[in-house]
């Protein structure tokens, strides 16, 4: 069986007055259907605009500048704006971070979410209104019609990314992208909308994008994990067997600065230095001037090694034992 | 919404009992009409007459009530000139000039909204650029030399429409208009145009500002990912966003509008009450400049408060607001 979605080598450069960005630079990974792959970095890792290329959501200055993006045996890199459109919202939907700005401010409920339905359905009004109530209510917001009539500002941040679920849900997709859904929210709201995104997907069989830079929501959550840094993965593999055993340095320090299970009062380990500027990377190994076991090997380029089975790793030093 | 709207009247009614003060006080430090009025070789005796006939021998502070007390019955003085209520000669001009703003406004919102929707859309493109420029032009040249240039082209080298005055009209509900008889709306659209100009740069410039701004908000990114044609992103999302600041200049610019009017009133030879205040100035015809500036005061306020209660129908979030305060 083929993988839903097959990333190769995506590139995606900001043309900026400074020089290009190479926000997403030889991004490759794949998802099965009813995966759910964690796409893990710090802020300016890429990992954000790695989604909006999937969509071609990408706004300008920036631009896919090449590789192929194969999402049910069609690239729609190659097909352009004309293949994506008919998928966005229907074949794959996409939850943003913020969900105090991602509804129209000025339309009701009702009206974002019947267009949603109009515009991959060919169903009347009523049939329409039907489906956003039931996709309201799977979402577990109650009384559906009085919502429906409200607008954006008389929700709280919770109930909105709920809709915003809802609204991703619609068409029952084959993969929904989700980008930092949870930051934005309170962490009892984050561990109800987790688990309501866990039982939804599992419900309907929808592979699961969950971009992040918390390594602690999506490790108990995500199949699979792609680590990135400064535009590259740098590790990929079984989730399990990355938290129990990191190979890269970045992802070792990573799962080092997350505060579980460290005794009270022990200092946190922090990974030193900054993540470099995307106009002006340092040569060969992007992570090279903060990683504490460089040497002179880290100055050439790198590529992804599979030191141990179903494990890649973009290092030369990886941490393997023996 | 009711206490609100009482509220708002409440505040109306104080901006134009200030005005009226203001404009007595300013209308009476100018000139003696009675020099005006009275032929050069009249007896003093002839000039006391009509010195007390107008009521100009009574003190500054009396005038001013008896003004008040008669603004209250609709009175607004009797016209020096023709000798008629000051009120009624300026009411007949009023639809001129209000067709003229009307029409002016439609146009300046109907160039100027696409316009700047286009030029937000697509910024760095040649069409956007051009209309960015074409607006600066739009007001940066004076109003009147727009319009002296427009009749050049239009009317003189070209001579497709006429010069000035207003055409024929036809009465709609006792009201008589230009824009429903061919040769009123060919007299109306260069006056109408040159009115126009001036706003429509302000709406495209506006628009632009508002489309970029708005057109980077995760709300339209998120439209788009829903998979909504581009044309409906544009036209619902993006649009009735920029509406708001839209309506809200418009609102305040339509007063302006029919106050500024004098300019292209004068130029092209339009009958309404800009070109009558220029007249009664030069007359000195004190009643009619003070019924003009207290009606135009009146048309500010009222439209102010209109757009107040439209402001809140296209915006969700004031509504709201004010249902609280």
């Amino acid at each position: 069986m083929t993988a839903l979605l097959d990333v190769r080598d995506l590139k995606t450069h900001f043309f900026t007055r400074d020089g290009i960005a190479k926000a997403v630079d030889g991004v490759t990974f794949s998802v099965e259907r009813g995966e759910i792959l964690g796409l893990v970095g710090e802020s300016g890792s890429g990992k954000s605009v790695t989604g909006f290329s999937l969509l071609g959501l990408v706004d300008p200055p920036g631009k896919v500048v090449s590789g192929e993006i194969v999402f049910d045996g069609a690239d729609l890199v190659a097909g352009g704006e004309e293949a994506i459109r008919g998928l966005r919202g229907k074949r794959i939907a996409m939850i943003f971070q913020d969900p105090m700005m991602t509804l129209n401010p000025v339309l009701k409920i009702e009206t974002q979410m019947v267009e949603t339905v109009l515009a991959h359905a060919d169903v009347s009004r009523t049939e329409a209104l039907t489906r956003c109530r039931e996709a309201l209510l799977r979402v577990g917001i109650s009384a559906p019609d009085e919502r429906l009539a409200s607008y954006p500002h008389q929700f709280s941040g919770g109930m909105r990314q709920r809709v915003a679920i809802a609204i991703a849900l619609l068409h029952e997709p084959d993969l929904i992208i989700a980008d930092e859904p949870t930051t934005a929210l309170d962490v009892t709201i984050q561990a109800q909308i987790l688990a309501e995104v866990q039982k939804l997907c599992a419900e309907t069989g929808t592979a699961l994008i969950w971009i992040t830079h918390d390594l602690a929501v999506v490790s108990g959550l995500a199949d699979r994990l792609a680590v990135m840094y400064a535009g590259r993965i740098v590790e990929e593999g079984p989730t399990s067997e990355i938290i129990a055993n990191p190979l890269h340095p970045y992802t070792r320090g990573l799962i080092e600065s997350v505060p579980h299970g460290k005794p009270h009062r022990s200092l946190l380990q922090q990974i030193k230095g900054m993540a470099p500027s995307l106009l002006n990377l340092p040569e060969g190994c992007s992570f090279r001037p903060r990683c504490p076991r460089a040497d002179d090997a880290c100055r050439r380029a790198q590529t992804l090694g599979t030191p141990l089975p179903g494990r890649h790793v973009r290092c030369v030093h990886p941490y393997i034992e023996g | 919404m009711l206490v609100y709207l009482i509220r708002r009247l409440g505040q109306s009614l104080l901006a134009v009992t200030a005005m009226a003060f203001l404009v007595f006080l300013g209308v009476y430090a100018i000139g003696n009409p009675v020099d005006i009025l009275v032929s050069p070789d009249a007896t003093q005796a002839e000039i006391q007459a009509t010195v007390q006939r107008l009521g100009l021998d009574k003190p500054l502070w009396d005038q001013f009530l008896v003004f008040v007390g008669n603004v209250f019955h609709g009175d607004l003085g009797t016209s020096f000139v023709y000798g008629r209520p000051a009120l009624d000669i300026v009411l007949e001009r009023l639809p001129a000039t209000m067709e003229l703003a009307l029409v002016a406004l439609f146009i300046s919102v109907a160039v100027g909204v696409p316009l700047g929707v286009y030029a937000g859309l697509k910024p760095d493109s040649i069409g956007g650029r051009s209309v960015m420029a074409g607006s600066i032009l739009g007001f940066s040249l004076p109003n009147f030399w727009q319009g002296m240039i427009l009749i050049l082209f239009f009317a003189v080298f070209l001579g497709w429409l006429p010069a000035g005055g207003r055409g024929e009209t036809v009465n709609v509900l006792g009201i008589p208009v230009s824009f429903l008889t061919l040769d009123g709306l060919k007299h109306l659209l260069l006056p109408a145009l040159n009115l126009a100009l001036f706003k429509m740069s302000l709406v495209i410039r506006l628009t632009r500002a508002n489309t970029r701004e708005v057109a980077l908000q995760d709300y339209v990114k998120f439209a788009r990912a829903k998979g909504i044609s581009h044309r409906r992103v544009v036209f619902v999302h993006i649009l009735k966003n920029i509406m708001i600041p839209v309506v809200t200049i418009l609102g305040l610019e339509l007063g302006s509008m029919v106050a500024f009017a004098i300019v292209t009133e004068t130029v092209f030879a339009w009958p309404g009450m800009g070109k009558l205040l220029i007249d009664s100035i030069n007359l000195l015809d004190r009643p009619v400049i003070v019924a003009y500036l207290m009606l135009t005061v009146f048309i500010i306020v009222g439209i102010n408060l209109v757009v107040d209660i439209l402001y809140s129908a296209l915006d969700p979030r004031v509504r709201l607001s004010e249902v609280k305060g």
